[in-house]
């Protein structure tokens, strides 16, 4: 009897290691936003991580993946924590990626730590997520990886000498403007107000708003938004009501103008002014292949964006993450890898801090201008070379804990 | 011009394309809620359809924005109708909540529906060259696309005044709404009237779905998320009339505004300080008839 409990012992472990030595299946869950206002940003990542997945499958041979989409929902994170959940307990994932929200990112941070899967996280970036837990890495960018630069950028070299802040009123953006604002005033500029413009989930009207600060006539007025819709909306309120003309500069993160909404924005998005860490333009042949690529997946007429790039980038992480540890993922090398991580990608080269678990990349100051065959183009005017989050560096609230 | 001044008329102005958009869409739900005491919250779905038929027959079509915005808001009201004919006037002497959920339930079938054809992306629309920019009337100049908002918004005013107050179906609409069983017995076919008047509103929900896209964007979303809009609207103003909803649409409009630009910290929340106010003092709204 013991004899034979031995044997069925053995051949059980000796099944497991040969399973283990055979290819590996992956599981990955994805939470994006896929309805709602939002859902485009949901669509720029998505189209980035398949189109990643499709083109290097093989790279991960005999290992592959499962990709498990779930919807991310409205802004406000009860959905992202929900399907966070699901995906963990139901889909038995081993890595979650996306999140483009914010709060999305905070609900669902308690959920990955006890559960110990990493998050690596798409886009999200109000500053101090990374400090939520231990399994959380970013590939994206954290507010005061543009907010901060731009502040600098704006008193010294456009010579604001004070600014008027607008921001939609959820922790990203009282995170951008904060950090535009210690900057800002470090360099000795001046802020005269910050005005929260709504909530994320519907694009408000902003002419009153633009209106107020029109009338008050700052030099500078930086603006953030989630991206997608509410850009489109800005650029048209900003238009409308002829600030340019009155002379007040429109700056902020690379939300103001991403990519994929660029074309149709027309002359009020010209001058401009981002700060990015990335754009369809931007001459490098990574950038050339990724933007072809793109093309070919999915048509002359779409663009990726910001968004994308991170997206790519993310899912490369991923990739690589699965080939070192040769697909015998466990949560806490996975993360261990992914922190350590260092890439080429749409952006040039990106690396994770391993201190912090944030992205460490270059950012450009760039402006919109018309290019000779007539589309809007952006193009870099000035570079900032590996710029970490400084909002963890200066230790800053929540940052410092 | 000095700038308190100024500032009046930036509010009054945005304030006022704003509640003429309010005024557009709402005046329709205002009347038929009246007339029948039907719920319809559905209404919103019908603005929604009417900007995605825009988004169509222009970006598809190349239909100019102005005959897009006329033929969208034709074909909802024939639409509308065959709703009513089918599914609306089952509910007619149903309980509220019926009501309520019929409606609710078309409205989150037309967000699937539209957003299985145009996707949840927003929407955007083309608009003619004289319409972009700013037009300058001497002492300041002003967005173009919202002077023409106001000024849709005031002759789509003067036309449905005059209809309601000088024309006969407009006195038999108004007898219906005041006490429909009188209305009926004098001869008055409140029925057909109500078919009349849901397809006029259902129409110009349309019209005013179309003209919102330049200023909010169009997703499939729009048909609940504005709603409550509406509803704040008609429920101010008070039920079927006219004269209540073009008030609230004012009101609401130009204290919305003013609160954005002169308190932006609590502008969200000053729509609901003032309906709220006014329900307190009016529970049936400003122009309501007290039960």
């Amino acid at each position: 009897m013991k004899d034979l409990l031995k044997t069925v012992g053995l051949a059980a472990l000796a099944v497991g290691l040969m399973s283990a030595a055979q290819a590996e299946t992956i599981k990955i869950g994805v939470v994006l936003p896929y309805s709602g206002v939002n859902a485009d940003l949901g669509n720029q990542i998505d189209k980035a991580f398949d189109l990643y997945v499709k083109l290097h499958a093989k790279d991960i041979a005999p290992h592959t993946v499962q990709i498990i989409k779930r919807d991310e929902g409205p802004p406000s994170g009860a959905q992202a924590k929900t399907v966070t959940t699901e995906l963990i307990t139901n889909d038995k994932v081993n890595v979650l990626a996306g999140y483009v929200f914010s709060p999305s990112a905070i609900a669902s941070a308690p959920v990955v730590t006890q559960a110990k899967i990493p998050m690596a996280i798409a886009n999200a970036g109000t500053a101090w997520i990374t400090n939520l837990s231990p399994y959380i890495v970013r590939f994206s960018f954290s507010m005061w990886h543009t907010g901060y630069p731009m502040g600098t950028y704006a008193a010294t070299k456009l010579g604001c000498k004070t600014a008027a802040m607008g921001y939609t009123d959820f922790p990203p953006g009282k995170d951008s403007t904060e950090a535009f604002k210690t900057a800002f005033e470090k360099a000795g500029g001046k802020v005269s107000e910050a005005i929260p413009m709504g909530n994320p989930a519907q694009v408000p009207d902003f002419t009153p708003f633009f209106q107020r600060i029109k009338d008050a006539k700052p030099d500078c007025m930086y603006i953030f938004i989630p991206s997608g819709a509410h850009a489109t909306g800005v650029m048209k309120s900003y238009g409308e009501i002829g600030m340019r003309a009155a002379g007040v500069k429109l700056i902020g993160p690379m939300d103001l103008v991403p990519d994929n909404k660029l074309q149709d924005m027309g002359d009020a998005a010209i001058g401009t002014l981002i700060m990015t860490h990335y754009a369809v333009d931007f001459d490098t042949p990574e950038n050339k292949a990724f933007v072809k690529a793109w093309q070919d997946a999915y048509g002359a007429n779409s663009y990726p964006d910001f968004m994308s790039a991170q997206g790519w980038d993310t899912m490369s992480a991923i990739f690589d993450t699965i080939k070192k540890l040769d697909g015998k993922v466990d949560g806490e090398k996975f993360v261990e890898t992914l922190k350590n991580w260092k890439g080429t990608g749409p952006r040039g080269v990106v690396s994770i801090d391993p201190a912090t678990r944030d992205i460490v990349q270059d950012e450009h100051a760039a402006t919109v201008y018309r290019k000779p065959d007539g589309k809007l183009g952006i193009k870099s005017v000035d570079v900032m070379k590996g710029v970490k989050d400084e909002c963890k560096t200066l230790k800053i609230g929540r940052c410092g804990s | 011009m000095p700038q308190y001044a100024n500032i009046a008329v930036s509010i009054l102005f945005d304030g006022l394309a704003y509640a003429m958009f309010l005024f557009i869409v709402s005046v329709g739900l205002s009347v038929t809620m009246g007339l029948m005491g039907f719920v319809n919250l559905a209404h919103g779905a019908f603005a929604m359809a009417g900007g995605y038929f825009v988004v169509s027959l222009t970006t598809q079509l190349g239909v100019p924005f102005v005959p897009a915005l006329l033929i969208s808001s034709v074909m909802i009201a024939l639409i509308s109708v065959v709703f009513e004919r089918l599914l609306y006037t089952r509910l007619y002497k149903a309980g509220e909540l019926d009501q309520v959920l019929l409606t609710i339930g078309l409205a989150f079938m037309a967000i699937a529906t539209f957003t299985y054809f145009y996707g949840p992306i927003p929407k955007s629309v083309p608009l003619p060259s004289w319409l972009e920019g700013q037009v300058n009337l001497g002492f300041r100049a002003f967005p173009t696309y919202r002077a023409f908002l106001i000024g849709v918004g005031v002759f789509l005013i003067a036309v449905l005044w005059y209809t309601f107050e000088r024309t006969n179906i407009g006195a038999k609409i108004r007898a219906a709404v005041d006490n429909r069983r009188m209305a009926q017995s004098v001869g008055i076919n409140v029925d057909l009237l109500f078919t009349a008047t849901f397809a006029v509103g259902s129409g110009l929900a349309a019209l005013g779905g179309g003209l919102a896209i330049q200023l909010f964007g169009l997703n499939p979303s729009f048909a609940v998320v504005y709603l409550v809009l509406f509803l704040i609207v008609v429920a101010v103003g008070g039920l079927g009339s006219m004269k209540g909803t073009l008030v609230a649409a004012l009101v609401l409009g130009v204290f919305d505004t003013a609160g954005k630009y002169l308190l932006p910290d609590a502008g969200g929340f000053f729509i609901y300080a003032i309906t709220l106010l006014i329900l307190l003092v009016k529970p049936a709204g400003l122009y309501g008839r007290e039960q």
